[in-house]
């Protein structure tokens, strides 16, 4: 038996064991692929008991504060007798959150918190230190740290595992970065990609299964970002229900809202034109979209019960920060509570249904910014019921009048689906579910 | 592109003439620069053909390679190149002058200039790298010996081309790139790559207007290309014979004087340009910190200048180490950068006010005593009310500076219709009452913004020979040997 005829839990169990067997071994490094959505917390949080529990001191590196505080409260929770130290930077004020766990003290050296089983701090605040050793590190989101960051880390720990998500969001600078382009230690490329690059020999898991993703959405996620690894869905297609409250006004915002709750997308299509990225009309549909969700009093049902789907479990997302600042004061009232951010600033995060602003809506190029395949893939997967999507029409065709036009480098591994690919790909899927606004 | 960019490049369009984006100039232009009009052999990668250079607008040099395609004629003309360029590091650099030693106790000192060198586009900054990587390992000694001047001038040139990469760097400029900087035209980014198309839409020539201008610019007889590359009807109408006729005679000399002829026609329309482009330049007054930016420039200068003996060249790659070093300090620089032509220059701050990254106003209340108690000691904290039209889109909490001042810190408490409050923290004096005139009083003008050239503490590296497992390892040292001579040129 393969671990596709699995159950999914089955299948993500077994990996999960061979993971931590391989951290028992001999192996310098340990890496998981984790798709969106598929427990990479839950294995950081196991994976950190697992060594705790074998007696190894363990250094955990997170990107953000905020992810930071995330995995210790979840450590906190599930294994509660273990001693946790987080390291941070003058300027941290703890939320309560962490201040809640007995088990937790926040210092600012680590010589303070030279007893602790497990120390956490971001991959800044590590890199501040000149010396001290850990055994074993945890490298959590790493592909989203780039490798002048792990080279100034890694003479911290011994041993690490190395989690993430390969679909995600690459490293970015704002200066020319040419100069590094094929050489394996390329300071822009991601900490796997580099490490794998000096040791291939490296074990490599992959978690199969998205608990997040619905069954309407991880073969479509799967076949754009992931076609070689893939992954599917832990439910099955009638086990998540999207239900309204109210009864729709018959607006085509509202039969956006049917069809996403329906087939679990939505295409809201404006008339093609050319906009400023803060497109005055795109940028009110998308609230509007967010704030009539809200308003017909929208219930979740899946396999976690039936569950009022409230402003916090909703989420805008859009590519760039002017464009969250326009949507923030579209919102309005009756849209307070609901999340508008960057892709950059949603990665890891979970809602039941989000609203997108297309990257390329109304734009007259396609940009490798605009077009990078991590982008689309996070805002196309933080959902656990239902994505809307709003666009200016005309994408299909801007993306044919913009083939992509990078120059190959030598030693560079090309990467594929690149996001022209990508983008065809989900526009492709989106188009079955295409509502047109209202003239 | 920005919108007020897009918008500048369509009044442009409207007006057929360049509109200036900067009040001020961002860029360092020394007394006597060495501009340099580098051509390239067709087909080639870096096989020199001329060089048109000189800190005299009357009087520039020609050198040229009368036949490229002749490894010691190159030599040769590296080695000549090699004296111009040497002469001039060595002519602008001034005394040397004493600093305050270094917190360490070492004696720090700093030239009082620095040589800086002009070419007419981004292409003369590919062909000194080229050049450099090309010279700078060429042996001494051995097979295939050149003359010392032609590694070290390998070495200058690459030093040049990589401070050329740093942001705020004007110790190699490209003129068109520097042009750029202070106006748009109504033609697009590539367009704006020839020299003689941009001139024409800044400075058009009396009875023409920008796109008539730059049109012209478009006939190679009357605008030869500004190199590397030249017109291909050149090379085979007029250099091709040329070449094959001093071949043909062996080396006349009245065949090497054809050669530069007909090169010196093609480069001189471009020294004039570059001259041009200069002018225009000088004419605006200095932005506020380029000074000091060009001090950061003459500290590298004296750094290479005063280790270059014991030196070795730039390795052809950089290590891991040192790739992200580089990585470091050049986003170090970007982000100082950015923010000192915002600071100096109202109209470059135009665009972050648009981006709602700052926001600019007059102050309606002011509270300059203000102190703030919950702590264990009071603290000097001022409040300042801002009333703005523009779109502020930083959060309560948000580090500003003052655009005016940017030692003047502070933070966002609230923004609302009455305008953006904003709590001082820094830049006040060290007592409990405000230095006078520091705390903006009502009726003032003010700009404050989330940009900050604040330098962070430099970033903690490990060693070359300390790099991890995971980069692969401390590197092999450098050892140079014969194979580097033989390397093939271009």
């Amino acid at each position: 038996m393969t671990v596709q005829d699995l159950d999914p839990s089955a299948a993500a169990g077994a990996v999960v064991d061979d993971v931590l067997a391989d951290l028992d071994g001999s192996h310098r490094g340990v890496v998981v692929d984790s798709p969106p959505g598929a427990g990479k917390s839950t294995l950081v949080v196991r994976a950190a008991g697992h060594l705790a529990a074998a007696g190894e001191r363990l250094m955990i590196v997170a990107q953000t504060n905020e992810q930071v505080d995330d995995l210790i409260e979840r450590i906190a929770a599930e294994h509660p007798a273990l001693t946790v130290g987080r390291l941070s930077a003058a300027g941290y004020l703890p939320p309560d959150r962490v201040l809640a766990c007995p088990s937790v003290k926040v210092a600012q050296k680590a010589d303070d918190l030279a007893d602790r089983a497990v120390v956490i701090a971001t991959a800044a605040k590590w890199a501040t230190l000149s010396d001290g050793s850990w055994p074993w590190a945890i490298v959590d989101e790493a592909y989203q740290m780039r490798s002048d960051m792990l080279l100034r880390i890694a003479g911290r720990f011994e041993r690490a595992l190395f989690v993430g998500d390969p679909g995600q969001l690459d490293p970015f600078s704002s200066v020319e970065v040419e100069r590094w382009a094929g050489l394996t230690w390329d300071p822009m490329r991601s900490a796997v990609a580099v490490l794998l690059a000096h040791n291939p020999e490296l074990p490599v898991h992959r978690l199969p299964v998205s608990w997040r993703l619905p069954a309407s959405a991880a073969p479509v996620v799967s076949r754009a970002f992931y076609p070689f690894t893939g992954f599917r869905s832990g439910t099955g297609p009638g086990d998540r229900r999207l239900e309204y409250g109210a009864g729709g006004m018959g607006t085509s915002y509202d039969h956006a809202l049917d069809e996403a709750a329906r087939s679990g997308w939505a295409l809201y299509e404006l008339p093609a034109r050319h906009a400023l990225r803060t497109d005055a009309e795109a940028v009110q549909a998308t609230a509007a979209l967010a704030v009539r969700v809200l308003q017909r009093g929208p219930v979740a049902h899946s396999e976690r019960g039936s569950q009022p789907v409230r402003a916090d479990r909703i989420a805008i997302g859009a590519a760039h920060r002017d464009q969250v600042a326009a949507i923030r004061a579209a919102l309005g009232p009756h849209g307070t509570g609901i999340t508008v951010d960057t892709a950059n600033r949603l990665q890891g995060r979970e809602y039941d249904v989000t609203v997108v602003l297309h990257p390329l809506s109304g734009r007259r190029d396609a940009t490798a910014f605009h077009l990078e395949s991590g982008r689309l893939c996070v805002l196309t997967s933080r959902h656990r019921h239902a994505c809307l999507v709003v666009a200016r029409a005309g994408i299909p065709e801007l993306l044919d009048a913009h083939p992509s036009a990078e120059p190959v480098r030598l030693g560079v591994p090309v990467r594929f689906p690149d996001g022209w690919e990508a983008n065809q790909a989900i526009l492709a899927h989106l188009a079955q579910h295409r509502v047109a606004a209202h003239a | 592109m920005s919108a007020l960019a897009a918008l500048a490049r369509l009044e442009a369009v409207d007006a057929r003439r360049a509109v200036p984006i900067a009040t001020v100039r961002h860029c360092h232009l020394a007394d006597a620069p060495l501009v340099l009009i580098p051509l390239r052999l067709a087909g080639e990668a870096a096989a020199p053909l001329a060089v048109m250079l000189g800190t005299d607008r009357a009087d520039p040099t020609l050198l040229a390679v009368p036949q490229p395609r002749n490894r010691d004629l190159r030599f040769a003309f590296a080695a000549e190149l090699a004296k111009v360029v040497l002469e001039h590091v060595e002519a602008s650099r001034g005394a040397a002058e004493e600093l305050p030693p270094a917190k360490d106790g070492t004696e720090r000192v700093r030239y009082t200039e620095a040589p800086q060198v002009i070419v007419p586009n981004t292409g003369g900054v590919a062909f000194l790298r080229l050049l450099g990587r090309s010279t700078r390992f060429r042996s001494t000694e051995g097979p295939h010996a050149v003359e010392p001047s032609v590694p070290a001038l390998g070495r200058w040139a690459t030093w040049f081309a990589e401070r050329h990469d740093r942001p705020g760097s004007s110790l190699l400029l490209a003129a068109t790139e520097a042009l750029r900087l202070h106006w748009a035209t109504g033609q697009s980014a590539l367009e704006d790559g020839n020299l003689a198309a941009l001139l024409g839409w800044i400075d058009p020539p009396d009875g023409l207007d920008g796109p008539a201008a730059a049109a012209r610019a478009e006939d190679p007889v009357r605008c030869p290309p500004a190199g590397p590359a030249t017109d291909p009807t050149f090379d085979n109408e007029v250099l091709a014979p040329a070449v094959a006729a001093y071949d043909a005679t062996d080396g006349d000399p009245r065949a090497e004087e054809r050669v530069r002829a007909a090169l010196a026609g093609q480069l001189t329309p471009t020294w004039d340009l570059v001259w041009h482009a200069m002018d225009l330049l000088r004419a605006l007054p200095e932005g506020a910190s380029v000074p000091r930016r060009w001090e950061r420039d003459r500290d590298a200068f004296t750094l290479f200048h005063q280790t270059f003996a014991e030196g070795v060249p730039q390795a052809r790659r950089d290590t891991a180490v040192a790739a992200a070093r580089r990585l470091h300090a050049l986003e170090r620089a970007q982000d100082a950068y950015d923010a000192q032509r915002a600071f100096d220059d109202p109209l470059v701050m135009a665009e972050h006010r648009l981006n709602g990254q700052a926001f600019g106003g007059v102050v309606t209340e002011a509270d300059p005593t203000r102190l703030d108690e919950s702590g264990k000691r009071p603290k000097l904290r001022p409040r300042v009310r801002v009333a703005t039209e523009d779109p502020v889109r930083l959060d309560a909490g948000t580090a500003v500076c003052s655009a005016e001042r940017p030692a003047l810190k502070g933070r966002i408490v609230e923004y609302g219709t009455g305008g953006v409050l904003v709590e001082l923290t820094g830049g006040l004096g060290r007592k409990l009452v405000p230095e006078p005139g520091t705390v903006p009083a009502p009726g003032d003008r003010v700009c404050f913004t989330s940009l900050t050239d604040a330098s962070f503490g430099p970033a903690r590296f490990p060693e070359r020979e300390d790099t991890p497992w995971t980069h692969g390892g401390p590197p092999a040292e450098y050892v140079p040997s014969d194979a580097d001579a033989a390397e093939e040129w271009s």
